[in-house]
């Protein structure tokens, strides 16, 4: 089983994590035209490699965080929580 | 018509269900019915919930704290399970009104039941169902987590080597009892 490593309560399998999308989405402006505002809903990177993510701990200490995935290994580089910097990743990693 | 103020007896749902007796190697006892308060707050509150409730809520992620007959359980950084013995409830809830800071206490003593569980195969049985690593250097003892039996909700506390709490949703204890009775069947003494 992927066991993936939750900033607070550490490395624990997978079944208990559901991942909640691309990480850093800018929201559109309020007034921003339909096609900026369907833009920042729908279209997302769809990157083939490191991908930043937000993951949230739903069976665990419920909490929201922050990863780096890579889309085709599924392997998880780095995750931290949110509001803390990212750590380096040695000019890995997208956006 | 019904009186609506007066709340039912409480109901330990594992208790209406065939005990799980497997000797030393595993043993399920339902747990005697509870006072027990989901509490979530920010730092401000987190003090003041110390005074109120007579114990200082763990600040270590997956940690208990406990007294005598008290207890509180970290599930989050804002999230605690608080335990006390049943009837202790308006004495908390009365306790916790008086702390100024924001803050939710949630009574759920009736949303959740529980197992006693112990004996020496006890992580083994968990394991059918739990995919934590319940080794001793993983999950010591006084390590609480909330996490998934099979396909239910519950948390999980490890009050000695082979002894362990757990809770889960009145609704699912027929489910938690039935995936646990299986997975004992292994256990049994006579082998």
């Amino acid at each position: 089983m992927l066991l993936i490593t939750c900033p607070w309560c550490g490395p624990r399998p997978e079944i208990e994590f559901a991942a909640r999308g691309e990480a850093h989405v800018a929201r559109a402006a309020p007034d921003a035209d339909g096609e900026a505002i369907a833009a920042a809903l729908y279209l997302r990177s769809n990157t083939r490699g490191l991908l930043a993510e937000r993951w949230r701990h739903v069976y665990g200490c419920g909490r929201y965080f922050n990863a780096v995935r890579h889309t085709v290994t599924d392997k998880f580089v780095a995750t931290w929580r949110v509001g803390e910097s990212r750590p380096d990743l040695g000019g890995e990693g997208t956006r | 018509m019904a009186d609506l103020t007066a709340l039912p007896a409480r109901v330990e749902d594992f208790a209406g269900l065939a005990p799980l007796d497997h000797g030393s190697r595993f043993t399920a006892a339902p747990l005697v019915p509870a006072t027990r308060f989901v509490f979530r707050g920010r730092e401000a509150a987190i003090e003041a919930a110390t005074a109120a409730f007579g114990l200082a809520l763990p600040r270590t992620a997956c940690r208990a704290a406990e007294t005598a007959d008290r207890a509180a359980l970290w599930l989050g950084p804002d999230e605690w399970l608080l335990l006390a013995p049943d009837g202790e409830g308006e004495a908390i809830a009365a306790a916790f009104r008086e702390i100024a800071a924001p803050h939710s206490l949630v009574d759920v003593s009736h949303r959740n039941t529980g197992l006693d569980l112990s004996g020496s195969e006890v992580a083994a049985v968990l394991n059918a169902g739990c995919p934590l690593d319940l080794h001793l250097a993983a999950f010591p003892v006084g390590m609480c987590t909330r996490t998934l039996f099979a396909k239910a909700e519950i948390v999980l506390w490890r009050r000695a080597v082979d002894r362990f709490r757990l809770e889960c949703w009145r609704s699912f204890a027929p489910y938690v009892h039935g995936v646990i009775a299986d997975a004992a069947l292994e256990y049994t003494d006579e082998g």
